[in-house]
């Protein structure tokens, strides 16, 4: 919401004393936030009203012309133009030596065919006006300003009337009042302590007739209009506005149209009441009606665009056709046109979830509809529509009908609320004063009887002690409040899975991986990516009714795409040995329950040099190790269709299946446009806070010394380490403390389809050193049962 | 006889003294006091004397060898010595060949923040609580006081999963004051930070999800002054100390009264500008808001089952997006999205 401070000064509170910066300080603190400031004459500098004393033809030119313009100063200045439409003793604009014009345009003296000019004359556009601006003025020329009201060596902003300040409010949606200059001027006489004046419209009233005679008003949707409130305006003489008109709407955005639509904007913009005129030869039957639309209906609107309506859009309609959307948008059939003679005001209260859903289905926001969609007083209808008749009057461009057409549906209770100064006081931590409070109060028009606080229909936000409360901090400012420390009983912390997540991401990046973070929603185009079958389960995602767009459309079922999405882009920035971690949720829809199960996965993703399927391994084996958690192990599975059929195992840890590991699918690398190895683990990260070790205690350290057996083996190829090793654990005994492989070989002295395989045996004994014989035995029994089990014999 | 000692000790002496390696050294060992060294094939003369001289010559010998003896090991000490610094001296490296590479990885940026403020709040007593970002309307909406029809429940801000506008992505993190307050008893300190999503179209400043941090206390007699001096304690710790700050009013649904926390800009030092053009951090404004906060509003406390004629609390919510771009001094939210690993690396 925009404020010319001159309207604000000259009509409703001076604070002309008062500085830009202070002003929009204080109100920002009182509680109206200023988004930006601007003086209207910030652009234009060093143009001067000047009057020309002599024009003569360039003597190299037979369109320029030279002239000596007196601009205020001692001696004329000559200035060379070529605008064919200035005469000696007319006054124009002059943009002197250095001087600045809207956009940036910088003016400086040069010579125009070896004759200097010390600045140029210019148009009214050049100005940054528009034809609506200063209606009458000669557009394809200078600027002529004989019928303005100045004198050579006056700044044309003072002419234009530039000298001004406009300030933008950022107005809060419980506060619809502050969307009008009066609402505004409230404020602001508040936030420096002072009242507002206020005027009270008055219609002196014509001959010309009534209006009950003219115009009939029926209000079927009464639940979406609240009020409409009708006068009318006879002997019409539609013409431009006056100047001080002109330049307030100006100020505030609002382009000057015609004295009669001028007004209505007016209105709105000092009451903050939208309104509108009709032409009244065009509503047929002499009524109007405020109805739902029909399914199909069309109006085209005043911008010329045709808008099919729905079903409870609201409209102004006649007996038979719709001729304004409510609210938001008048229709071109009912437009006020140079010829209307008779005009009917409409200033009427809608609701505002109404309008805004309209608005919004036909994508057209309007000033108005931007205005009603915060639900205004009902009971500023009237005065806003005295006003514009009082602005006719005052403009002398039509009479008055008597009679004021006003349907009733809705309008607020009158509200009391008791001032309870305790209550307010110990819910701010301030030790205010009754008197103050109740100054406070006045101050912003609220008034109060005894203990009894009687809230006016411009503030529907005040409905408790709160809110009461909230006028009085602000009044009373709330960087005055002191400041305090509540003691608490307390005692802050983390969850259990929170310290594991702070955990794990430690000991990921110890490794090595930096911390991503993804969107939560994917493409379901990422399926198809990924390679997952059209049944896969992990298809049937959470979906987004109204996403952004297709790619932002599912919430995620599985991590995996996320962490390829973001290797694939460093794989286009060309960073090369990339490792990346992500602990973040994904969303599994839950049969008969509204909500889905959120749980936390960890992935891990890398590409680059050295990376194999055995460093991610070995790297979620730390991890594992680091958050404590049972022994994980790896089973191969060759159908994971986003994996390597032959590299890809799933974890399982305590009978539970956690996740995946593996080299991504050359395919699925390539859909992510990498020509990598890509190796990525999937693990469940809830699930793995339920599988931890117990907590840790001491174990003596051995006393005595262990000793190491190796055997290299001999195999079928299909044998694999987990194998042996489980034949090796099975049979050792309790003197095994350890195995572990060191070696595979394949090639000479091993027969084909077989391979070598060689594990250290770590032996050991809790009371006294270990034979030759003892570790033999050990020895014999494991060769044994790898013989019996797995075919697996010494090399 | 005692000639003979005398020659031997001063050959052995100088020969010891001339010797420059272990080899060397050795070799004079065996020479001089080896089993058929030149000391023992005198000593073994020894028979021969007399019963007077004997001891004399015993005593004389004896003290040779130690002399010997001495000088031998003081020769091996300098001589290891020269020969490990010799070693040493070859051994030197070019200290400025880079070390072998091990990388550690970064922790992402925003989350760095999140932690350090997680910490703060922790010291101060709050609990840090998760919840789900698939979440009911009347969470993140109704119970907040946010009616049917509010433009935030507008189709275009909210992102919705049924046609009854029933589950949605939670838009903020406040839908967790509601599930803190149905669970716990007051008083309470909650800290609930997490991710939040709306219908934005991601910019320089904008981004379908971003994360938020929702703060929550209701007690006995808690007041505007307590969320004054709770903010201002924390933004101090995030921000050092004295960072100069406001508030003023502002409107949320869920609090009255409701304020927003602004800081001094730091780069224009409020002034909201420099060296004559419009400060960019701030935009001219010479403040950069930090949060939102306002006294819990009593029929939020109702609707959970409080009685706001006991109990009175604050809430705040903080953009962790903002306060990390404010930071680290980011300048687009996608760096933030992006994941770029030069970008993750600089922090």
């Amino acid at each position: 919401m925009k404020l010319n401070r001159k309207w604000l000064h000259e009509e409703f509170v001076d604070l002309s004393h008062v500085s830009d910066k202070e002003y929009v300080e204080t109100l920002t603190v009182f509680g109206q936030k200023v988004e930006t400031y601007e003086r209207m004459d910030a652009e234009i500098k060093n143009v001067k009203v000047g009057k020309v004393l002599s024009i003569v033809r360039h003597e190299n030119s037979d369109h320029m012309w030279v002239c000596q313009i007196d601009v205020g100063a001692e001696e004329p200045v000559q200035i060379v133009t070529g605008a064919q439409n200035v005469k000696e003793g007319d006054l124009v604009p002059a943009c002197l030596h250095n001087s600045w014009l809207p956009g940036g345009v910088h003016i400086t003296k040069g010579k125009l065919r070896g004759v200097t000019s010390n600045g140029m004359l210019c148009s009214f556009a050049e100005l940054g006006l528009t034809q609506n601006d200063v209606p009458g003025a000669y557009a394809d020329g200078i600027w002529i300003l004989n019928d303005e009201d100045c004198k050579p060596g006056d700044d044309i902003n003072d002419v234009i009337g530039n000298d001004d300040t406009v300030v933008e409010f950022e107005i809060t949606n419980n506060r619809p009042d502050c969307y009008s200059i009066i609402g505004l001027a409230r404020e602001s006489a508040a936030a420096f302590g002072t009242q507002m004046k206020h005027h009270e419209p008055v219609v002196k009233g014509s001959e010309a007739g009534d209006i009950y005679d003219y115009l009939d008003v029926e209000v079927p949707a009464e639940n979406l209009c609240n009020r409409y409130t009708a006068r009318m305006v006879a002997n019409v003489k539609i013409g431009p506005s006056p100047k001080w008109l002109r330049n307030r709407l100006r100020a505030n955005g609002v382009r000057p149209i015609n004295n009669i639509v001028d007004i209505t904007n007016y209105v709105m913009l000092e009451y903050g009441q939208p309104m509108h005129a009709f032409d009244y030869r065009y509503i047929t039957d002499k009524k109007i009606v405020v109805r739902e639309a029909e399914d199909g209906e069309n109006l085209t609107t005043l911008d010329g665009i045709v808008r099919n309506l729905k079903a409870g859009m609201l409209v102004i309609a006649d007996d038979n056709r719709a001729i304004g959307l409510a609210g938001i948008m008048g229709g071109e059939n009912s437009e006020i046109m140079d010829d209307t003679t008779t005009v009917v005001f409409e200033s009427a209260n809608f609701n505002g979830t109404s309008i805004r859903q309209t608005a919004l289905a036909l994508g057209m926001r309007t000033e108005a509809s931007g205005k009603f969609e915060k639900n205004l007083d009902p009971m500023m209808t009237v005065p806003a529509v005295q006003r514009a008749c009082e602005l006719v009057e005052l403009l002398e461009c039509g009479d008055i009908l008597n009679g004021t057409i006003d349907i009733i549906n809705y309008v607020p209770q009158e509200k009391t609320l008791p001032l309870e100064p305790e209550k307010i006081n110990k819910l701010l931590g301030t030790n205010i004063s009754k008197e103050d409070m109740v100054k406070y109060l006045n101050l912003l028009e609220i008034g109060v009887e005894g203990n009894d606080i009687l809230v006016p229909s411009f503030r529907p936000d005040l409905n408790l002690m709160a809110d009461i409360a909230e006028e009085v901090g602000r009044s009373y400012g709330y960087n005055e409040i002191p400041t305090t420390a509540f003691k608490t009983s307390t005692q802050g912390g983390y969850s259990a899975e929170m310290k594991l997540e702070t955990k794990a991401g430690q000991v990921c990046r110890s490794l090595g991986y930096s911390e991503i973070i993804t969107y939560s929603f994917v493409s379901p185009a990422v399926f198809d990516q990924i390679r997952l079958p059209s049944d896969s389960p992990l298809r049937n995602a959470m979906r987004i009714q109204n996403p952004l767009g297709e790619d932002t459309s599912i919430m995620r079922t599985i991590a995996l795409p996320s962490m390829l999405e973001i290797l694939s882009r460093n794989y286009a920035y060309h960073n090369k040995n990339v490792k990346l971690y992500e602990l973040a949720k994904i969303y599994q829809k839950v049969e008969g329950q509204k909500l889905p199960e959120e749980p936390k996965m960890l992935l891990l993703g890398t590409y680059g040099e050295g990376t194999s399927f055995f460093t991610l391994k070995g790297e979620l084996e730390a991890i594992f190790a680091g958050l404590r958690v049972k022994k994980a192990s790896y089973t191969a599975v060759k159908n994971n269709p986003s994996f390597h059929p032959g590299r890809c195992a799933v974890v399982t840890i305590d009978g539970t299946e956690v996740g995946y590991i593996g080299q991504v699918h050359p395919i699925v690398a390539k859909n992510y446009g990498i020509d990598a190895e890509v190796y990525c683990a999937e693990i469940s990260f809830t699930k793995l806070c339920t599988l931890m070790l117990p907590e840790a205690t001491y174990v003596p350290l051995p006393k005595y010394p262990s000793v190491t057996r190796d055997l290299s083996l001999i195999c079928d190829e299909e044998i694999t380490v987990a194998q042996i090793e489980d034949v090796i654990t099975g049979a050792a005994g309790k003197l095994l403390r350890g195995v572990k492989l060191f070696d595979i070989y394949r090639g000479t002295g091993v027969p084909e389809g077989k391979k070598s395989m060689a594990f250290s045996l770590e032996l050991r004994a809790d009371d006294r050193t270990l034979t030759d014989t003892d570790s033999e035995g050990v020895v014999t029994k494991v060769l044994a049962a790898l013989k019996e089990q797995v075919n697996a014999i010494l090399r | 006889m005692k000639e003979q000692l005398e020659l031997i000790k001063q050959n052995a002496l100088a020969a010891l003294a001339a010797a420059e390696t272990p080899a060397a050294l050795e070799e004079l060992r065996v020479k001089f006091l080896g089993k058929k060294g030149e000391l023992t094939a005198v000593l073994k003369m020894m028979g021969k004397l007399s019963a007077e001289e004997r001891p004399v010559v015993g005593q004389m010998a004896n003290a040779v060898r130690a002399e010997i003896e001495t000088k031998l090991e003081e020769r091996k000490t300098a001589i290891h010595a020269a020969v490990l610094e010799a070693k040493l001296a070859a051994e030197a490296i070019d200290v400025t060949i880079p070390g072998e590479t091990v990388t550690v990885g970064h922790q992402h940026p925003m989350n760095q923040v999140l932690q350090e403020i997680k910490d703060i709040f922790v010291g101060m007593g709050y609990t840090v609580v998760d919840g789900p970002e698939v979440e009911f309307a009347s969470y993140n909406f109704t119970r907040l006081n946010i009616e049917e029809g509010h433009p935030s429940r507008d189709r275009s801000d909210t992102f919705y999963f049924d046609s009854e506008d029933e589950v949605l992505l939670r838009t903020q993190t406040s839908s967790m004051q509601i599930r803190f307050m149905e669970t716990h008893k007051p008083p309470l300190c909650m800290l609930a930070p997490g991710r939040v999503f709306r219908k934005d179209e991601a910019d320089a400043t904008h981004s379908p999800m971003f994360h938020q941090i929702e703060g929550l206390v209701v007690a006995e007699n808690i007041t505007m002054g307590d969320l004054k001096g709770a903010l201002i304690t924390i933004m101090n710790k995030i921000y050092g100390h004295n960072a100069q700050v406001r508030f003023r009013p502002h409107h949320f649904p869920f609090t009255e009264p409701s304020c927003e926390m602004d800081m001094q800009c730091h780069k224009c030092h409020g002034t909201g500008e420099i060296d004559g053009t419009v400060c960019s951090t701030c935009h001219g404004e010479g403040w950069i808001e930090l949060l939102g906060a306002g006294m819990v509003h009593p029929e939020v406390l109702r609707n959970c089952g409080i009685d706001p004629d006991v109990y009175s609390g604050f809430a705040f919510g903080i953009g962790l997006e903002r306060t990390a771009m404010g930071r680290l001094k980011i300048n687009d939210l996608r760096l933030i999205f992006d994941n770029d690993v030069r970008f993750l690396n600089q922090f």
